[in-house]
Order: structure tokens, then sequence, then C-alpha cells
């Protein structure tokens, strides 16, 4: 089964590249959301698909799934979404005041090009 | 008083949530933002002198045992870090209530800064590799909202890279720590230390050395990963660019210097010898920079890559010398990059421009000015009674003894063209004949100006000439650095 997440999540990293290397800041904004669910399924993956129930205390259960890794992910899911709200914003807001979506374009500064 | 170590993390952070609540009232914004910053610094001062007395202070929160709870742990390297970090944002803070136009400080300029600085000293505290992730987040966050604030064309374009290579840079440091925690299965730096040296310089342990060395790269700005630094450095105004030379990266090269010397120390021969390699090359990168450039703002930015660089140097050699030499040359650069900023600042205001072919004879006009910023720039070069002798002077004397020959020289020749760069913007701006109209700025905001940067000026005048005072402080940091079990120790005391 972590052989097969593997995969995946190797997957959705070179999506992810790929989208990020475009030039369209549209298309770089989706490659950074692939690039953080694969990091969180990676942190999943790595702590172990072990564990039968879900990591609530109840009576005659003995085999949990690794709490902490979900724990984790939840940090990392909510700081993710917030970065990502702020950059979408950024990215219309740059969109307005350069005109353009294009980071070639995005080049230089008014007194040096 | 256990909670002491907490309060450079929360006194920044409650008085930053306070001020979210009038932020059309300008001067209690900055009133209360002094307040909170002074608070701070005396809680710094107390965690210093508590550290120095009683050794190494960690809180395990909540009272949970060591390795299950989040530990802070401040040791006398992040107790140093912490205080200059607030010494620093203190004057910065001073000298934005005359450089920062209303519109800004309308828009919560100043929360921000205080969240920004909860991030800094939270990173420089932690004892938790996913905490030491968590606070990287708060600081870069109030980071993105510093560097955008204003909404020009440029920081808009510059913003974008930024964030950009940030989101990147974040997603990295969740992957190393995800494989860390498979191979460790603990998140707590101490426990981890311990379980990293039991299991033994194994191939994946190096290869996850390597990562953190990227990430912390990326944050840093070592070669080759320093590509997005002078770009997005240069858009913010001048008193976001000094909070961001003079913490930012170094919180990067904090991080390496903790996670080097406390997790990756079984294959020394490889990791070591990279990070050394990477930092001569910094150095190198960073002096081309700094000579190739026209514009005051570029010239300084270069040098923040030189100085991490050196100070990397100095933390991969391994031995006394050269790791007290880091700590001194860490937070001397902290203070002098500060005030440097804050000086082109001025300069910039007056003539209206950054391009230094465009200014002239400064001198005539304002020589308080050219004479604090000839100190400062002697100081950044390292001319023996200033700041920068000191620590250049061990790192050298360690590298050396690390009979590294030719490393240590390009550190020497370094200095030369760090001199050779700051030396360039005195005579281009304030010799010669005064070119143009230099009358942007008047008498009164130059003279709010001034005060706050030449006390800078002296804060790192007595950094280099008290260097005696300092010595002790900076041996008991070095010491925790090169030796991980007083560390491991500490957070561990009573539990075992």
């Amino acid at each position: 089964m972590e052989i097969m997440m593997s995969i995946l999540i190797g997957f959705l990293f070179m999506a992810a590249v790929y989208l990020i290397l475009s030039r369209s800041l549209i298309r770089i904004i989706i490659g950074t959301g692939l690039l953080s669910h694969g990091t969180h399924l990676l942190l999943l993956t790595m702590g172990g698909l072990g564990g039968k129930s879900a990591p609530v205390l109840a009576d005659g259960v003995t085999d949990y799934a690794d709490p902490l890794p979900q724990a984790l992910i939840l940090t990392a899911i909510v700081i993710a979404f917030g970065v990502t709200a702020f950059s979408l914003v950024l990215a219309y807001r740059t969109y307005k005041e350069v005109g353009t979506d294009n980071m070639e374009l995005m080049k230089g500064s008014e007194d040096n090009d | 008083m256990i909670n002491l170590l907490l309060f450079p993390v929360l006194i920044p952070f409650l008085f930053a949530a306070i001020l979210l609540f009038f932020p059309k009232r300008i001067k209690a914004q900055r009133i209360v933002t002094i307040v909170g910053l002074l608070a701070a610094l005396v809680s710094a001062f107390t965690l210093l002198f508590k550290v120095k007395t009683d050794g190494v202070q960690t809180l395990t929160l909540g009272s949970w045992a060591p390795p299950f709870g989040i530990t802070m742990v401040s040791d006398m390297f992040s107790a140093l870090l912490v205080t200059s970090s607030l010494i620093i944002t203190l004057f910065v803070v001073w000298y934005s209530f005359t450089y920062i136009d209303e519109a800004r400080e309308k828009s919560f300029y100043y929360p921000a800064i205080l969240f920004m600085l909860t991030g800094v000293n939270g990173a420089f505290t932690t004892g938790d590799i996913f905490n030491l992730f968590v606070f990287f987040e708060v600081l870069l966050m109030a980071s993105y909202v510093l560097i955008v604030l204003g909404g020009e064309k440029t920081q808009l374009k510059e913003s974008i890279k930024y964030i950009i290579v940030n989101i990147v840079s974040s997603s990295l440091f969740v992957i190393a720590v995800g494989y860390l925690y498979s191979v460790v299965g603990t998140l707590n730096m101490a426990d981890i230390s311990v379980k990293l040296a039991e299991h033994g310089g194994v191939g994946i342990v190096t290869v996850i050395a390597v990562l953190f060395l990227i990430v912390f790269g990326i944050k840093g700005g070592i070669f080759p990963l320093y590509f997005w630094l002078p770009g997005s450095y240069a858009a913010p105004p001048v008193p976001v660019l000094a909070l961001f030379g003079a913490l930012l990266t170094k919180v990067g090269v904090y991080a390496i210097m903790r996670t080097y010397t406390l997790f990756f120390t079984t294959d020394v021969g490889f990791t070591h010898e990279l990070l050394m390699i990477l930092s001569i090359i910094t150095i190198i990168v960073g002096c081309i920079g700094a000579l190739a450039y026209f514009d005051l703002k570029q010239i300084i930015i270069y040098n923040i890559v030189i100085a991490v660089g050196v100070i990397l140097f100095g933390a991969s050699i391994m031995n006394e010398n050269g790791m007290i030499g880091s700590v001194f040359y860490l937070i001397h650069d902290i203070l002098i990059k500060g005030a440097l900023f804050l000086l082109i600042g001025i300069v910039i205001k007056i003539t209206g421009t950054s391009n230094l072919r465009k200014m002239g004879g400064l001198m005539k006009k304002y020589p308080l000015l050219a004479w604090s910023y000839l100190i400062a720039a002697f100081g950044l070069a390292g001319i023996p009674p200033l700041s920068g002798f000191i620590g250049k002077m061990l790192i050298v004397q360690g590298g050396f003894e690390g009979e590294l020959l030719w490393q240590s020289i390009f550190i020497l020749l370094s200095s030369l063209i760090v001199l050779l760069s700051a030396i360039r913007i005195f005579i281009y701006a304030f010799w010669g004949e005064p070119k143009g109209e230099s009358s942007y700025l008047d008498a009164t905001s130059y003279k709010r100006l001034l005060v706050p940067t030449i006390a800078l000026v002296a804060v790192t005048v007595f950094y280099g000439v008290g260097a005696e005072f300092l010595v002790p402080l900076m041996t008991d940091a070095s010491n925790v650095l090169l030796d991980p079990s007083l560390y491991v120790d500490a957070v561990f005391e009573g539990v075992k």
C-alpha cells in the first residue's frame, strides 16, 4: 500500500513541478496546490498506513492508526489554505495592476530592466 | 518564573493582537508597539541573565513529559539571537515612525512587524521540529504582508516570486519532516538527536540532512538557492528591508546551524564538507554581486549573501574557535545590516534615488550621516576595534586550525571586497560635487531619522569594543552547539 501511495505522491510532485515552471500565474498556483496535496499525503504515508481503526478512544479497540501524522497534516492543511488564499488574492491584484498574468513579462523594475 | 523563556515570543504576539483593534489611530499604534517591544526586550535580557547563571532553560508546554509535548528550549545561542532581534526591531520601528507613510501605518504595518517578530523569536526558541515549521510559517506570512503592503507595481511583481519560492520551500520542509519522522518516529529535537545518534550514519540520514540544507538554504540564501533574494528584498520600503535583511535570512542560518550541530553529526565528512563548499561559493557570488551593482540597495543585499556564507563557513568547521566566531559574526551581522539599511534609507530619502551614479557630495550638507556611514562600513568590513573584527578573526583562526588554508584566505579576501563595495558607496554618494536638487527630505524628518540610526551604529560600536564582556556568553553558546549532550540533558532533565 505504501508503494502505491509513493507512486501517486511522486506523480503529484511531477505535475506540481511542471505547473510551477509554466508561465501563467494561475497555473503556478494550481501547481502549489498539487504540491501541498502531495506533501500532506506524504506525511500520512510516512507515518505508516498500519492500524485498523480511527484514533478515537473506544472500548475494545486496541489497533489504532498513528494519530501524530494526522495532527501534523491538519496543521499543514490550514497553513497551506491560508497561504493559498493570500497568493490567489495577490495574483488577482497583480493581474489588475500589471495587466498580465504572464510571469515572463513580470521582470525588472521601473528604473532597471 | 518557569515561563520566562516564552515571554519574548508571547509579548509581541499579545501586543500585535491588541494593535489589530484600532488600526486608524496611528499615535496609539506607535505607543503600544514601542511599549510592547520594550517589555519584550526587558524579558529577553532577564532570560539572558537567567541562562547565563542557571544554564539551558527548557519548558515542555502543558506539563507533558519531554518527548511527547512541545518543548521550548532557550540556550545561550537562542537567547542571544532573541535579544538581538528585539533590539533591531526596536530601532527599526522607531525609524519607521518617520520613514513609513501614514497609509501604510494605517494598514496594519505595526501588527505585521510584531507578528513577524513572534515567528522569529519562536523559531529561535522552539525545541520541536514541526513547531519550527509552524513558527517559520508565522514569520513568512507576516513577511508576505510586509513585502506587499503599499501595493506598488514592483512590490506586487516581486512578492509573487517571493511567495512562490517560499511555498515551495515550506512544502519541502514538510516533506523533510515527514522523512525524518518515518526514520526516527519523533519530532522533539533533543529526542531526534538521541535517536539519530543510535541510528548511526546510514545513507537515508545523510539524504535527509541534505534535504534540510536545501530547505533552510532557500530561507537563508546560500548558493545556489539565493536567486530570489536580491529582487524580492529590493521591493519593499527600507525599514521593511532592514528587518528582512537583519532577521529573515538569519533564521535560516540559525536553523542550519542547529540541525547540523544537533542532528546530523554522524556523517560529518560528507554533510559538513558540502556545507563548507557551498558557503565558500556563496561568499564568491556575493562578492561578485556586491561589486557589480551601482544600486545602494543591491550592494548591501549582496553583502547579506556574503555574511551568510561567512557564518556558515565558521559553523561547518566544527571546532571551538570557528563556532564562537560564527556566533559572534551572526549577532554582529544582525546589528550591522540593520544599521546599514537604516543609513542608506536616509540617503535614498535625501537624493530620491537609489542609483549611485545620480548622487554625490552629501558630505558637505550631511556630515553626521557621512561619518556614521563610514563607521558602519568599517564595522561591516571588520576593522579591528569595530564589531565585525573579532568574529571573522575567530572564524579564520578556526579555519587555520582545521587546516583549511585556502578557504580561510578566501574569507580574508572577501573582507577586502566587502570594504571596497561599502567604500564605493561612500565615495560616490558622499564625496564629489553635489548633484541635482537634493532636498527631498526636510530638516526635522532628517533629524528624526538620524537619531535611531546613530543609536544603532553606536550599539554596533559597543558590540565591537565590548567584545571582552561578550566572550563568556559566546563561549556558552558555542559549547551547547559543539556538545549536543548539554542540550539533550537539559531537555530530559527530571525524566531519566
